[in-house]
């Protein structure tokens, strides 16, 4: 069972975080139904209470939104998944950039290092 | 929500020795919620309490709002830290024997744990292993629509693979307006599942939040905040 999860950050917004990438990666589509709460807190190993939480959080930020006979349903709103996914990408780089400052590496020998490991990867 | 348990003052002394210390709590139902603390803190007491098998010293307790007794032992699923089953019956025995006796067992619910953990019901309980029955015990605690569950350490005896299961089960099981009230020293085991924690020490209580706060508040884990309050 069970969704890799950090005991040490609060359950709920990882679940947020894990969602927002399923959206994102297309795991679910555009107007999805999303599998009931139970069985997405049996199969992240989570008790519903939390699950219904991150579920709650998800529709407060516009990706889930809730019918409220038939479940809930990824948003249609493709422009809105374009940004999360910009978001998500963001706060990638982001602490990609903290650490190689940590590191000691200035922007310009990040992009050579970079631009370097392109090109192994290409070739 | 509604309150499914509440005490004020409660004290329960053992001649000299004092077990709880005037407790004051009040759980609302719907949770599932950790009863944490070292040896001999009193989380057996506690529980002990809930299920009538003893009485306050001093204070009050109620269930449900009422004091404990048949009505409320209806209500109560109860998994004692020792089994208390006839090992001279037959799984299967067993499972009659609380359909008669609990009006809320479900017995298919029951039939169907054994089917997963690979349980023969017709296999008498001396010939289990501990942790098979630990396992049976659990099922049967389980399988009752209850209000309140009091489990006193269900996983202690249990491999880690069946340990997932349990969880699981336990999760899956419940009533959406149940309460779940366990005891445990394994706490990384289950603090997944859990929404709200009671740290409790020497007869008192320590800390009580919500698990996500905890986190939140102090960036660590639940186990990790166990082990620094009590340290040694």
């Amino acid at each position: 069972m069970s969704w890799n999860l950090d005991s040490s950050r609060p359950i709920y917004l990882q679940i947020v975080e894990r969602v927002s990438l399923d959206i994102v990666a297309g795991k679910y589509l555009p107007g999805d139904k999303l599998p009931s709460v139970r069985d997405l807190a049996a199969e992240a190993g989570v008790n519903p209470n939390t699950m219904q939480k991150a579920l709650s959080e998800l529709e407060r930020n516009g990706l889930v939104h809730s019918l409220r006979t038939s479940g809930r349903f990824i948003t249609e709103d493709k422009d809105m998944i374009e940004q999360m996914r910009e978001e998500l990408a963001t706060t990638q780089i982001q602490e990609f950039l903290d650490k190689m400052r940590q590191m000691g590496f200035d922007q310009k020998k990040v992009i050579q290092l970079i631009e370097k490991m392109l090109k192994e990867d290409a070739s | 929500m509604s309150t499914i348990f509440e005490c004020k003052n409660l004290t329960k002394t053992y001649g000299k020795k004092i077990a709880l210390d005037h407790i004051n709590l009040s759980l609302e139902s719907g949770r599932i919620i950790g009863l944490l603390g070292p040896n001999g803190s009193g989380k057996t007491t506690l529980i002990k309490l809930i299920n009538g098998l003893l009485t306050p010293s001093e204070g009050t307790l109620l269930i449900n709002h009422m004091v404990p007794g048949v009505a409320t032992k209806k209500i109560v699923s109860y998994l004692p830290e020792r089994t208390y089953l006839d090992e001279t019956q037959k799984v299967s025995d067993a499972i009659a024997y609380f359909a008669d006796f609990y009006e809320d067992f479900d017995p298919s619910r029951a039939k169907d744990m054994l089917d997963k953990l690979n349980i023969n019901p017709s296999l008498r309980i001396k010939t289990l292993s501990k942790g098979t029955k630990e396992k049976v015990q659990l099922i049967l605690v389980m399988s009752r629509r209850a209000k309140l569950y009091c489990l006193d350490e269900p996983i202690a005896g249990v491999d880690p693979a069946a340990r997932d299961y349990i969880l699981n089960t336990i999760i899956n099981n419940y009533e959406e307006d149940a309460t779940i009230l366990f005891s445990t020293h394994l706490i990384s085991d289950v603090e997944n599942i859990l929404d709200h924690v009671i740290f409790i020490q020497n007869g008192k209580i320590r800390l009580q939040a919500d698990v996500d706060d905890i986190r939140f508040n102090q960036k660590k884990s639940v186990d990790e905040l166990f082990r620094e309050v009590f340290k040694c």
